[in-house]
């Protein structure tokens, strides 16, 4: 019995700490995934980088606020927001209904749409329902890329990855005949050695708002309308003054802010 | 059991009587979790949504087939690749059982997870070769792979445990069987392995049992099973329920073959009970 008093010391003692964690810090904590290149990547020595990472920090800027990041799985990155893990989400994360039920956003920070890549000697000529029946697709699974997947080409096998850099592995070794991402994801990867083997067969059309959202938003527990007003008010004042442009510029030839909303 | 140990039978100390504080912890930390398992059932109560169930319920099924399948076909795999590397370890030859430990030691010192990984995304990248020795067709299945890292896995631990069971049997079994002019073979299949399968029953129900957990991994190399499934209704319903009702799945999985062992250990050691 002497253990199980052992135990429930043990247990109050994680209690207590969970608690004493729980505690609301100053500062804002970002959630970002980190298997995302170029918007968020975790390079060889820990460091988070990429666009998603600088506009979060040109945000927190704006904001004056103190901002750490928490790299998370994307699988459950929207229940460790709830959970009070961190405060915010800036990875990516496409405005869609579904997940609005769930968190709140804020307006979007850019707009990329979705592509299909292929092995280069690929047969594939299009990238319709017809053109990709009894094929085997890759995607990642939670992202609306998978969710436009499994309900256009129900002809075709749809094989869900954890993120991006296994399906892409995957199209490589020749388990996959196409794989669909964001086309900036994919043009990274392409452009990199072992992106070599493949290329971009084209953009899936049309590709309605209602499942890919009108672009990628900060994510935020609900009901916080402070938290979301301050980042949109940030959004809004890194657009204006600049500040955007220049991360934009940094790692793309092209404005990926998409049309004004 | 000799005659000497069953004089000096050692008994257990009386019940405390009252409430010392031992029992009062003891009681109240049984409390704690009856509370818990009241809270989570109050929650699948007050959260039923039979939208839910209708809509997952076939996909968890279908991925329940795919985890008994997986790790049925593993354990079997691995049951029979125990043998040799057993034979092997307990070898006089210093280089095979060098070899085999060796395999042991990698097997269980690494996680299932990063084995699991290197099979499905490592080997498959040597495709070109693969395909020359004709083996690419199996390494191009996710769920092939699975079950190979999986029975590679579960081989190295197998072999362990049946290597402590044999050798758990005392010396003098095989002298006395060697003393009726019994085949060695013969001694291992008539006198030795019937008493070292008592003692490794728990052992290989416990590996079971830690398969079909582990066995939840495998939904990162594409094998939907169980899990793998649960996740695709969570990524779709946002609804944490979704991994209650998988986590209560295994629970039951897990519960019945705890039975089944102990089913097995009642008929197996019916002879050893007084």
């Amino acid at each position: 019995m002497r253990i199980a008093l052992r135990i429930a010391l043990a247990a109050s003692a994680a209690l207590l700490t969970l608690g004493v964690a729980q505690a609301q810090e100053k500062t804002l904590r970002i959630g970002t995934e980190g298997a995302y290149p170029p918007f968020n990547n975790l390079t060889s020595d820990g460091q988070l980088v990429g666009f998603d990472i600088d506009i979060a920090k040109a945000l927190c800027d704006e904001m004056k606020v103190k901002c750490t990041f928490v790299a998370q799985d994307w699988d459950g990155i929207i229940p460790a927001l709830q959970a009070g893990k961190f405060d915010a989400i800036v990875a990516s994360m496409s405005i869609t209904p579904e997940r609005q039920q769930k968190v709140d956003f804020t307006h979007k920070y850019y707009n990329t749409p979705s592509a299909i890549a292929v092995p280069k000697d690929s047969p594939l000529k299009g990238t319709t329902k017809a053109d990709l029946a009894g094929k085997t697709i890759g995607v990642a699974t939670t992202t609306t890329h998978f969710n436009y997947a499994s309900k256009t080409y129900t002809d075709s096998t749809i094989k869900g990855y954890p993120s991006s850099p296994e399906e892409q592995a995957d199209l490589a070794n020749g388990r996959l005949d196409a794989i669909e991402d964001d086309i900036v994801v994919l043009q990274q990867w392409l452009d990199s050695p072992d992106g070599a083997c493949c290329k971009i067969l084209g953009q899936p059309s049309p590709q309605p708002v209602e499942i890919f959202g009108p672009g990628a938003g900060i994510a935020v527990r609900k009901g916080e309308t402070d938290l979301v007003n301050k980042l949109n008010a940030a959004i809004d004042a890194i657009r204006k003054n600049g500040k955007y442009k220049e991360i934009n510029d940094k790692y793309f030839k092209f404005d990926v802010y998409g049309a004004e909303s | 059991m000799s005659i000497s140990q069953a004089i000096a039978v050692e008994r257990p100390p009386p019940q405390a009587r009252g409430w010392p504080r031992a029992r009062i912890v003891g009681y109240s930390l049984v409390c704690l979790w009856i509370l818990f398992g009241l809270g989570i059932l109050a929650y699948l109560v007050h959260a039923w949504n039979g939208e839910f169930f209708a809509k997952y319920a076939p996909a968890y099924l279908r991925g329940l087939g795919t985890t008994l399948a997986l790790v049925t076909t593993s354990m079997i795999a691995g049951a029979i690749l125990s043998l040799p590397v057993t034979y092997a370890r307990m070898s006089k030859n210093r280089i095979l059982s060098g070899l085999a430990y060796c395999y042991v030691y990698f097997f269980r010192g690494t996680p299932l997870l990063a084995q699991t990984y290197l099979v499905y995304y490592g080997i498959g990248s040597f495709r070109p070769q693969l395909e020359t020795v004709g083996l690419w067709w199996f390494f191009r299945e996710a769920f092939y792979c699975g079950v190979f890292a999986f029975s590679l896995n579960t081989a190295a631990y197998q072999a362990e445990i049946l290597r402590g069971a044999i050798e758990s049997v005392p010396r003098g079994q095989w002298e006395g069987a060697a003393s009726l002019g019994l085949h060695k073979l013969e001694t291992l299949r008539k006198v030795i392995l019937p008493q070292a399968f008592v003692v490794a029953l728990r052992p290989y129900g416990n590996e079971l049992v830690l398969m079909i957990k582990a066995s939840a991994i495998v939904a990162i190399i594409t094998v939907y099973d169980l899990m793998g499934n649960a996740k695709l209704a969570y990524a779709n319903s946002f609804d944490i329920q979704a991994y209650i009702w998988v986590a209560i799945v295994y629970l039951v999985m897990v519960e019945i073959l705890r039975h089944g062992v102990e089913w097995i250990e009642r008929r197996i050691t019916i002879h050893l009970k007084r």
